[in-house]
């Protein structure tokens, strides 16, 4: 077993196999102690955690801070405005007053891609990326990657469809690369407008444009979410005619593998990237990943805490 | 005062001179070139084991003044240039107020007449705040001295206004500078379009934003019969439509910068905005292509495209900070590494794009250590390594692509009109003889 010896977690591109099934590891530990009685360790007792947030979440920062909690450390929440932000205080202003408050741990959700990397060079303490922009967010595919595993006991040779936006998606970068680096066969299906340039170079198998194709031999569907709200409103497809051609449909999943899974890394747009059916039904886990979402966010955070005392 | 620049490797394209000789400096004037030179009453500089060059021509220069002087003035920016060994640079226009009427202008040449420490000349805008609409005063810019006219950093959209700027660029003889840039096409992107921008999650800038604007400007440039210049290209495409633009008899020039044959867009990953320029960092495979153009003369000239900024506007989230990196201090020196070391140019081919054609493609006179011209000269060690530091910066800003990087080739002297303008820091022995030392020391 490696030694792990990161004071952050940026990204899953930085990691190397064996760091991956380190926190892999962790995280089926971590995951008993969810079932204890008392379901509180003091991995972190006199650390403390801030969840430092720029843009709306709820699932992920109260997965981290229950997370946190678990470990026994204080936890803080700063829900800050980017638009404010941007008047006053710089982020790495803010990071540093962190920092000076004695803080162990940031947890960092950003609009701006590189918001993690850029600011785990401006602080002394511990940066969690919890997402940056359409560039990472190594939290949720680990719990992806953590779910799939115990569905199946193992992620090489898995065939993984990423379906959706994939241009403006985080969660597709990281479990691309997570997936990938692991030896899963990563396939991404998306409309031609939302399918990055050059991403076969990430490590992925397979582009299409053919949601059928995407899925006929695929051992599991991760369903981005779609956001009609975005600025590029022209890049995406009516969304009416997006559920026709691309929604995950119990229908579309008969001609798919039995033992397929569905996942989706929340919230859901019921009708318009999925069917109430298939989020509600037997081949989804969408709710298994909310539950280990807080099993591997223990494990990040304990850690990146190990780390940073090793780096001291 | 009298200078003999002595057994240096003296390079001098525009005389076909390429061996070691000495040089003798009256006045502001080099008054001969040959071997064993002699004069009591001159400094002798001993360049033993130096190249002996003319003063860099820097055709891509943003000195911030008037406006931005937090970033750089006249004075900061021209003494930078002369630690980088140039002595003459084109200053952009995109300053606040941009260069765009005989106002603006006057204001800038009393600034410079007044603070400047290198020759400077004027890169006047072509249309009115540089903003594409109206044409400035293309006339009134050229009379108050301007030598070239560029909307740089902008490109001009609209064609008929282009052309129109072309035939009046015609009449006046002055030489318009394209930025080649389609906003359409490069779509608020900061870094190359394709695995860069899909592994950053950040929008791309495509190669097409950058050819496809070159292609009409050289056409048009071709219906009007004036000359144009590229700035900074740093692509395939763009280097293959100018190598068929230059066999077809268009007059077009173009540079390069040292980033775009030194770095790829890999050098941007880690999301350091030093590495942010526009355009940007390519693939490998333009990386290459920009070498062999500028040994196949191609790429006639390399200038710095100069862009410095505060920290404030460089060391925040990789979407909001300022495109631009500095460049006047380390354009010679990465020059040296990148294209001489690496055996891909000769000192011959490198000189000609820094300093004589320039000159050629302005219309100036320098860029050559002919007897009768200019005695702006520099001296160089070109196998004297140095760390580039952040705190070694003459310019006010330190946003260098290069900081951490270890580079060869120093400046030892840097000669303006006959006078040391610029010396390494090192130990004089005597009153009338400057030695050079293999390492810098304490300035004397």
């Amino acid at each position: 077993m490696i030694e792990w010896t990161r004071k952050h977690l940026l990204s899953l591109e930085e990691l190397t196999r064996e760091e991956i099934e380190l926190i892999l590891d962790n995280t089926a530990s971590f995951k008993e102690v969810l079932t204890r009685e008392v379901k509180k360790v003091p991995a972190l007792r006199g650390k403390t955690v801030v969840n430092l947030f720029y843009e709306p979440s709820t699932r992920t920062r109260v997965s981290f801070e229950i997370a946190a909690k678990r470990l026994s450390a204080d936890v803080i929440n700063i829900a800050a405005e980017t638009s404010s932000a941007r008047k006053g205080e710089t982020l790495f202003d803010t990071g540093r007053n962190i920092e000076a408050l004695k803080a162990d741990i940031i947890v960092l959700r950003h609009s701006a891609s590189g918001a993690a990397a850029m600011l785990s060079r401006h602080v002394n303490i511990s940066v969690v990326n919890a997402g940056d922009g359409w560039h990472e967010h190594p939290t949720q595919a680990l719990l992806d990657i953590f779910t799939l595993k115990e569905k199946f006991g193992r992620i090489e040779g898995l065939e993984v469809a990423i379906v959706g936006d994939i241009a403006h998606s985080r969660v597709a970068r990281s479990n691309i690369w997570g997936l990938s680096k692991l030896k899963a066969k990563v396939i991404v299906c998306a409309p031609k407008s939302l399918i990055p340039a050059e991403i076969e170079q990430m490590g992925v198998s397979v582009v299409t444009d053919d949601i059928d194709v995407a899925i006929a031999n695929a051992d599991a569907i991760n369903v981005l979410r779609m956001q009609f709200e975005r600025d590029e409103a022209d890049m995406f497809p009516e969304q009416l005619d997006y559920f026709k051609k691309y929604g995950i449909t119990q229908e579309r999943l008969e001609k798919a593998k039995k033992k397929i899974v569905v996942m989706h890394p929340g919230p859901i747009n019921r009708g318009i990237e999925i069917s109430s059916e298939v989020a509600d039904g037997s081949q989804s886990v969408i709710l298994d990943q909310v539950t280990n979402g807080i099993a591997v966010r223990m494990a990040v955070l304990f850690l990146v805490a190990q780390g940073a005392k090793k780096r001291r | 005062m009298k200078i003999i620049i002595k057994n240096g490797l003296v390079v001098d394209p525009a005389n076909n001179i390429n061996e070691i000789l000495d040089i003798l400096v009256e006045d502001d004037k080099i008054v001969n070139v040959g071997k064993n030179l002699k004069n009591n009453a001159a400094t002798i500089i001993d360049a033993t084991n130096r190249v002996v060059i003319p003063g860099i021509v820097d055709m891509h220069v943003h000195l911030r003044e008037p406006g931005r002087e937090d970033k750089e003035t006249v004075a900061s920016g021209t003494n930078a240039a002369l630690k980088g060994g140039v002595t003459s640079v084109l200053a952009m226009p995109n300053t606040n107020p941009p260069i765009d009427s005989r106002e603006s202008i006057q204001i800038l040449n009393k600034i410079i007449k007044n603070t400047a420490h290198a020759n400077v000349f004027i890169c006047g805008a072509i249309t009115k705040q540089r903003q594409g609409k109206e044409l400035s005063d293309i006339s009134g810019l050229k009379q108050q001295g301007a030598i070239a006219i560029s909307d740089d950093g902008n490109s001009v959209d609209n064609a008929q206004l282009f052309l129109e700027a072309l035939k009046i660029a015609k009449r006046e003889n002055i030489l318009v500078i394209c930025h080649c840039e389609d906003v359409s096409l490069s779509a608020k992107g900061v870094v190359n379009l394709g695995i860069t921008s899909t592994r950053m999650g950040l929008r791309g800038i495509s190669r097409e934003s950058e050819y496809t604007r070159l292609s009409r400007d050289a056409e048009l440039a071709q219906r009007a019969k004036t000359p144009i210049h590229i700035a900074h290209i740093s692509c395939r495409e763009s280097v293959e439509i100018i190598a068929a633009a230059k066999k077809r008899g268009i007059n077009i020039t173009c540079e390069t910068a040292p980033h775009y044959f030194s770095l790829t867009e890999e050098a941007v990953w880690g999301y350091d905005t030093n590495f942010k320029v526009n355009p940007p960092l390519r693939s490998r495979d333009d990386v290459e292509s920009i070498k062999q153009a500028l040994k196949s003369d191609v790429i006639d000239a390399i200038a710095s495209d100069h862009a410095p900024h505060t920290d404030n506007e460089k060391d925040i989230e990789f979407i909001r900070a300022e495109f631009g990196t500095i460049g006047l201090e380390t354009t010679l020196a990465v020059c040296i590494t990148e294209l001489i070391h690496t055996g891909l140019l000769d000192w011959s081919t490198l000189i000609r794009k820094l300093c004589l054609n320039p000159s050629k493609i302005l219309g100036i006179k320098k860029g050559t250590l002919s007897v009768g011209s200019d005695a702006d000269i520099i001296v160089v060690s070109p196998n004297q390594e140095w760390l580039v530091d952040k705190n070694s910066f003459v310019s006010k800003s330190k946003n260098s692509m290069f900081l951490g990087k270890t580079l060869k080739g120093v400046v030892d002297y840097t000669i303006l009109g006959g006078k040391i303008s610029y010396q390494r820091p090192l130990e004089r022995k005597n009153p009338n003889e400057v030695s050079c030392e293999p390492r810098a020391r304490k300035t004397c």
